[in-house]
């Protein structure tokens, strides 16, 4: 490593927003798999009633993390690049076993690899909206009644109990696979130590380049892509 | 110090927007504003606005009680007129059911599997009927003296019709003392109503389950609005009527959804402080979870096998009764189950019913014959999951005419027929049939029935309703048999869930394999460097 220098990467808003979601993604999975009788912990009822407090101070956060994206132009983040995207699927896939840089440099303006541009970015506008919408309807369906709107009326609740489903199955998949990818930083720690503290030990040269268009992440470092 | 204050605001911004939140969706304190509105109107108890005893009409020596309902006439001069076309008295009622048009059905002419039927029998059934004399098909509904006013109206609780009397009291010294009853006749009274309501298919809570003198002496635990400790409510503080024309339907005589007497006619569609339970009203009726059980204060017959009627022993008939007094084997009858704190069976219903008529053919490729069927499913938008009794028996058909048979059970004397005192099935049928009269093949024999009831009353304190886990759950749920729509917790589509716990399986066993692989070659690195 070249010389290393301590920078704030994770804002206190950005800490904030992602730990609450942690949390409650932690929640609404937990109580969500009761309710679908996985098991027996709070009972049917109050699992019930978690969940759905749960999913208002989710989607409450989400209002709160929308804008701040929006305002401080952190949503370029998650544009997606195929650049290095293969060399970022290598190096988890090969490169990383022979103790091989990370090709993808992490700098202020490019703080995701290309892989997490793309993963992050499908559960953003993909998966936690399916959760969301499908979550919203679960609990403001309406069953067709006389006098009723009828946009808002579903003769079934089977097609949103199921999509619902399968969303919590893949979020739980990328929460597992997540928890096991912060430990893949420079070292075991230091993936989680930044997004606790905010604070984390960048390569110094990279953050001279801060003026760098947002979105092509540099390579420099990238002297071995290719086992 | 200053280490301290990062995890305290680190920590803060965490529990401090959840607890905001909670806060802010946290439900009111329960407001029982609408329960104290009605506690306070049915604390008042009626009281009448005339004093019957005053009556100079009133005031002669009734020798016959068709006198009786004269004297009513001559000042309730409508009444006759009203009560000519009510139900308690016609014993049908006009109905259009889909596939059969316009009927007119009812006790009159339907048939059930407790007693299979009235006709033939009417001398012993009519002990039941608001009139007098209603012994065979030549009896006048349209004699308005023929109406019994006091069967209903008796307020000394001393008035009883005479068994196998078609419908009158007792006469003369043995009977009722009239002059005592019309002098203070009023608003019918629960024992009055139970006398009938409580005591049909031949005794207590026999029939329905959930009507029974247990309601009369019982607590809130037996019924929350007849609790004597409680508001102590009268069957017409719900059941009320205009011109006689009472609220309520019984299913297994009645067809369509007009005059049903519903919960949320005081209650209103939104009863509950929380939002979901609410929601729950638009598919399920208030009965299914604020009825846990039925039959709470006395057991009630679950099923009656005809088939095993006429057994003698030493050549006598004979009774078997079980530990609690209930009789569980008669000659005349055949075998009884009964319960006690029956769990209900539950049904889509939409307030419109069909029944088996007598000149309907039996499908015998079905194992079970419905006496009559409750309409209903989830895609209806009238339909809601209700509580019901079941009641199962096997009970005559026609084996060739494959037709369900109304049989005569009873007559004053022996030798005419009637299976309870000569105790022969070909006779009775025979004599049941042709008094219809309908064709009867000569050859009879048995088929399962059931006949469906639903509970309305018993209705349990809010503690003890129905809690959501005993629907919303994998297993042997309250409506595990109702499996036309999807219900979270009980239902799930299992490709799906394998998919699921696939995919978290695979997840989990690649980042199993790769910390393995990262472990082992960042040793083999480490060696070599220290090398």
């Amino acid at each position: 490593m070249s010389t290393n220098n301590r920078v704030y990467v994770y804002k206190g808003f950005e800490r904030f927003w992602h730990w609450n979601q942690a949390l409650l993604i932690f929640v609404l999975a937990f109580t969500g798999f009761e309710i679908h009788s996985s098991y027996d912990f709070f009972g049917f009822e109050t699992a019930v009633k978690i969940h759905n407090y749960a999913a208002w101070g989710f989607i409450i956060l989400i209002v709160f993390a929308i804008f701040w994206h929006v305002t401080t132009g952190e949503w370029k983040q998650y544009i997606p690049t195929t650049k290095n995207l293969k060399a970022q699927a290598e190096f988890y896939l090969f490169g990383i076993f022979r103790n091989a840089p990370h090709p993808t440099k992490k700098t202020l303006i490019s703080k995701l690899n290309p892989l997490q541009r793309l993963v992050y970015l499908g559960l953003k506008v993909l998966f936690i909206p399916i959760m969301v919408i499908s979550g919203l309807l679960f609990m403001f369906y309406r069953y067709p009644q006389g006098d009723s709107i009828a946009i808002i009326n579903i003769d079934n609740l089977e097609i949103i109990a199921l999509i619902h489903t399968a969303g919590a199955f893949v979020l739980l998949a990328f929460v597992l696979v997540h928890l096991y990818l912060i430990t893949t930083g420079h070292t075991i720690t230091s993936n989680l130590k930044a997004m606790i503290t905010g604070w984390e030990e960048l390569d110094e040269e990279d953050q001279k380049d801060q003026d760098q268009p947002i979105g092509k992440p540099e390579n420099e470092h990238d002297e071995n892509p290719k086992i | 110090m200053k280490s301290y204050t990062k995890p305290i605001t680190f920590f803060l911004a965490i529990v401090a927007p959840l607890l905001i939140v909670t806060l802010v969706l946290r439900k009111p304190e329960p407001d029982h504003e609408l329960l104290n509105t009605l506690r306070a109107k049915y604390a008042v108890k009626r009281k009448p606005g005339v004093d019957h005893s005053k009556f100079e009409i009133l005031q002669k020596n009734f020798t016959n009680p068709h006198e009786i309902t004269a004297a009513c006439l001559s000042c309730h001069t409508e009444r006759g007129e009203e009560l000519m076309n009510s139900a308690h008295f016609t014993w049908e009622r006009e109905a259009f059911i889909p596939g059969r048009g316009v009927t007119y059905l009812g006790k009159k002419n339907l048939v059930n599997n407790f007693c299979t039927g009235v006709q033939s029998n009417e001398g012993s059934c009519m002990k039941c009927h608001a009139g007098y004399g209603w012994n065979d098909k030549s009896f006048d509904f349209s004699n308005p003296y023929n109406i019994d006013c006091v069967v209903c109206h008796d307020n000394t609780g001393t008035y009883e019709k005479a068994s196998g009397a078609a419908g009158y009291p007792k006469m003369g010294p043995e009977g009722p003392d009239f002059k005592a009853i019309v002098a203070s006749v009023g608003q019918p009274k629960s024992a009055g109503c139970g006398t009938c309501h409580f005591g049909g298919g031949g005794g207590n809570n026999v029939k329905h389950g959930d009507l029974e003198l247990g309601l009369l002496t019982g607590g809130r635990d037996v019924d929350v609005h007849m609790a004597v400790d409680g508001l102590n409510m009268n069957c017409v503080d719900c059941h009320t009527a205009e011109n006689h024309k009472i609220k309520g339907r019984y299913y297994a005589v009645s067809s369509s959804n007009t005059q049903r007497l519903n919960c949320e006619d005081c209650h209103t569609e939104t009863p509950h402080q929380q939002n979901i339970l609410n929601e729950h009203s638009i598919k399920v009726a208030c009965q299914t979870c604020h009825i846990p059980v039925y039959a709470k204060v006395n057991a009630t017959k679950m099923y009656w096998d005809w088939a095993t009627a006429t057994r003698k022993k030493d050549g006598k008939e004979y009774e078997v009764l079980d530990e609690d007094g209930n009789i569980v084997y008669t000659s005349i009858k055949g075998d009884f189950v009964w319960d006690k704190m029956v769990k209900p069976e539950y049904l889509w219903f939409n307030g419109t019913a069909d029944h088996h008529l007598l000149t309907d053919k039996v499908d015998t490729s079905q194992n079970i014959l419905k006496i009559n069927t409750l309409f209903g499913e989830y895609r209806d938008r009238d339909s809601k999951i209700i509580p019901v009794k079941v009641h199962r028996g096997r009970q005559p058909y026609d084996a060739e005419n494959l037709t369900i048979i109304q049989a005569k059970l009873w007559d004053k004397d022996k030798g005419k027929g009637a299976l309870w005192l000569d105790l022969d099935w070909e006779r009775s049928i025979e004599e049941g049939m042709a008094y219809i009269p309908l064709p009867y093949s000569g050859k009879h024999s048995f088929i399962k029935t059931e006949m469906f009831m639903p509970v309305n009353h018993m209705v349990s304190p809010a503690a003890e309703a129905v809690t959501c886990k005993e629907c919303h759950t994998r297993e042997n749920g309250r409506l595990a048999g109702l499996t036309d729509f999807y219900m979270p917790g009980r239902d799930r589509n299992r490709t799906l869930d394998l998919a699921g716990q696939l995919l978290l399986i695979l997840s989990f066993l690649g980042i199993v394999v790769h910390s393995a692989i990262r472990a082992l070659s960042s040793r083999k690195h480490n060696t070599i460097q220290s090398h």
